[in-house]
């Protein structure tokens, strides 16, 4: 029977099914981070379960730490308490720490795949809904609770119930200047911030398969953001180049044996999906999000929409949301002045993202007002920046390179924006609140972010971009 | 209001606990208090003829992170049932495995349970799991949907992690089957 590349891995990692009920999930890897895995250590504890496979486990510190000076002990007492906690828990329970001051140190879901722990056909989970950025291997990879942190470590299962499955088409040829970022967010736009709840999602189409891994990265980690439970891509031989010589990544016989298996890893011609969409990539233009949720997106040359083009069910909402944004319905996007710029976080704050931002920014200058942070995803992408002089760039734009962690995405540790002021982020969520206290976030590209930087007001890269310059 | 998300529910400034205990107080915490810490007195919560165990939202509620704090957060403010006509996926596995039951009703049930909230905030609405039904003081009644497994860990007090940890044997043949090291 034709199978979808997500029943392929599911069939392979089910231990059993409770009958009228969920299945019980095999994971294959588990990533823990010091927010949402205390509670789980003391749960264990408590019912006094040893951790089932810790060798499965990889620990990093990511969430609330400093992005400067991060050789000094944590300013923030609770985020030291926290960051502490999981230094201790890892060494009671033999789990492997990529804390701070290591050079694997960074944000989770960036440091998986560059260190070649994420590979296709695995199941892997973390307690953070952005999990789903490994799914671009083909793997099946979501984010959980605290709950089921705690049920992973203790017998590395999970009980679930199979999602519905969708698929989303990308054919084409993308338009100069527009990049996977925006391709998802025109995705999240078409289908709403919960247009794909209680699906897994697929994406294919040969604009999806022209993409690099670090680009498929950024696809699939915001599927959440449409409510999809994970989103995934076939992989290919883009994948395994990319992950050939990876720390982590199989060597010799086992890359070989590994590989033939991986080939096989793709939805069979006439595989049912219970829901399929098409886009064509010629319709997408650079976007930018204008309100408090990843759908309310529009292309940089759009509008606000006018009240009259909302729905009366959604109108109160959309409402606050404006009120928030201290936005007016009608309004052009384009020429809203900004007063920070945010290049990181798990989305966009790959090696690739700070060389695309270097190469528009060299030899611009930031817009007097703007207050520009650049924050690596992990401690290999800020190594990396500095050996090939992107350092050198930023720092003549008069960009600040901090280093590596989650940062201002969510201003858990020092890095907010205050209250009031425009951000023009490369993260994944504008909710209210979610980059400090009343703090406004417009969510686009790393080129559309750059290009406000310089400009300092949201303003469309391409009329910036050299004629033969993509 | 739609799409409440966890970021509303349980701000990330507030996740820095290394223990489930809490939350409650900083439940909607930026919408239920001015920045000075004074409570803003047109938020819902605040008023209390407004108090219950019964949480009701409009659609997609939990959407967002998958923080667990969101559902400690209104566990430990009283609150033992959430009621939406939508609920995100990690939202509603969160709720469920710290027994706060998420009921989806029907938009048209959910828009009925506000016009009666409106008309008396000190209306008394029934939830009874074993049923499975969300009933309302004039006896309009809607069934809700749970699968039988988590209804039955719910009803008895079980968790998912004393039943896999009774499968143990059984994951270990699968790793073994499966090769895995």
């Amino acid at each position: 029977m034709a199978k979808t590349l997500f029943e392929k891995i599911w069939d392979r990692h089910v231990v059993k099914t409770i009958e009228g009920g969920p299945s019980v999930l095999y994971i294959d890897r588990h990533f823990i981070h010091e927010v949402t895995s205390p509670q789980a250590f003391k749960g264990l504890e408590k019912r006094g379960v040893e951790v089932f496979r810790p060798k499965q486990i990889i620990a990093t510190a990511d969430h609330n730490v400093p992005t400067i000076d991060q050789h000094l002990p944590i300013k923030d007492e609770l985020s030291r308490i926290q960051v502490q906690s999981l230094i201790e828990n890892c060494k009671k329970h033999n789990v492997e720490l990529y804390g701070l001051g290591h050079p694997y140190q960074g944000i989770v879901h960036v440091i998986g795949p560059e260190l070649g722990i994420t590979q296709p056909g695995m199941t892997m989970v973390c307690g953070d809904s952005h999990t789903s950025t490994h799914g671009a291997f083909g793997a099946i990879a979501f984010g959980i609770g605290t709950s089921e942190v705690e049920m992973v470590m203790a017998t590395q299962c999970l009980l679930q119930s199979k999602p519905k499955l969708m698929r989303i088409n990308v054919e084409g040829k993308l338009n100069r200047g527009v990049i996977s970022k925006d391709i998802i967010l025109y995705i999240i736009a078409q289908i709403s911030a919960s247009g794909a709840t209680g699906y897994f999602v697929e994406y294919a189409g040969s604009a999806i398969r022209e993409l690099s891994m670090e680009a498929r990265m950024t696809i699939c980690n915001m599927s959440i953001e449409m409510g999809a439970r994970g989103g995934m891509i076939a992989p290919d031989d883009t994948t395994f180049v990319y992950l050939k010589g990876r720390p982590f990544a199989p060597q010799g016989a086992d890359w070989d044996n590994r590989l033939a298996q991986w080939r096989e890893l793709y939805s069979d011609e006439g595989a049912r999906f219970d829901k399929e969409i098409n886009i064509d990539a010629a319709t997408i233009e650079p976007m930018i999000t204008y309100g408090t949720n990843p759908g309310m997106g529009i292309s940089v040359n759009g509008h606000v929409p006018a009240l009259s083009e909302i729905n009366d069910k959604e109108l109160p909402s959309y409402i606050k949301s404006l009120d928030y944004m201290g936005l007016h319905q009608g309004d052009p996007i384009k020429g809203k002045k900004v007063d920070y710029v945010f290049i990181g976080s798990c989305t966009n704050s790959r090696i690739e993202d700070l060389r695309l931002v270097a190469s528009f920014v060299k030899g611009r200058k930031k817009a007097e007002h703007v207050e520009v942070w650049i924050v690596p995803g992990s401690k290999q992408v800020e190594q990396q920046a500095i050996k090939e002089g992107i350092d050198k760039v930023f720092e003549a734009a008069g960009f600040h390179l901090r280093q590596p962690g989650c940062s201002a995405c969510l201003g858990m540790n020092e890095d907010k924006i205050p209250a009031g002021k425009y951000c023009i982020s490369t993260s994944n969520r504008n909710f209210e609140g979610r980059q400090g206290p009343n703090a406004r976030t417009l969510l686009a590209s790393p080129l559309t972010a750059a290009v406000a930087a310089i400009t300092g007001e949201v303003s469309d890269v391409r009329e910036y971009l050299e004629t033969n310059n993509s | 209001m739609e799409n409440v998300d966890t970021d509303q529910i349980i701000p990330a400034r507030f996740l820095k606990a290394t223990s489930r205990d809490g939350f409650g107080e900083n439940l909607f915490r930026d919408w239920r208090y001015n920045a000075d810490g004074s409570p803003k007195k047109d938020f819902v919560l605040n008023d209390p003829t407004y108090k219950g165990r019964i949480l009701v939202a409009a659609k997609n509620f939990g959407c967002g992170s998958s923080r667990e704090h969101a559902a400690w957060a209104i566990k430990d403010a009283g609150f033992d049932v959430v009621v939406s006509s939508f609920f995100a996926d990690i939202f509603k596995n969160n709720a469920l495995n710290n027994f706060l039951l998420p009921v989806t009703v029907s938009d048209e049930f959910l828009a009925r349970i506000f016009a009666a909230i409106k008309k008396d905030p000190a209306t008394s609405i029934a939830v009874d799991l074993a049923a499975q039904t969300i009933t309302l003081p004039d006896g309009g009644q809607e069934t809700f949907e749970i699968n039988n497994y988590k209804k039955t860990c719910l009803l008895n007090g079980y968790d998912d992690i004393d039943y896999l940890l009774s499968i143990r044997g059984d994951i270990e043949n699968f790793e073994k089957i499966n090769e895995i090291a």
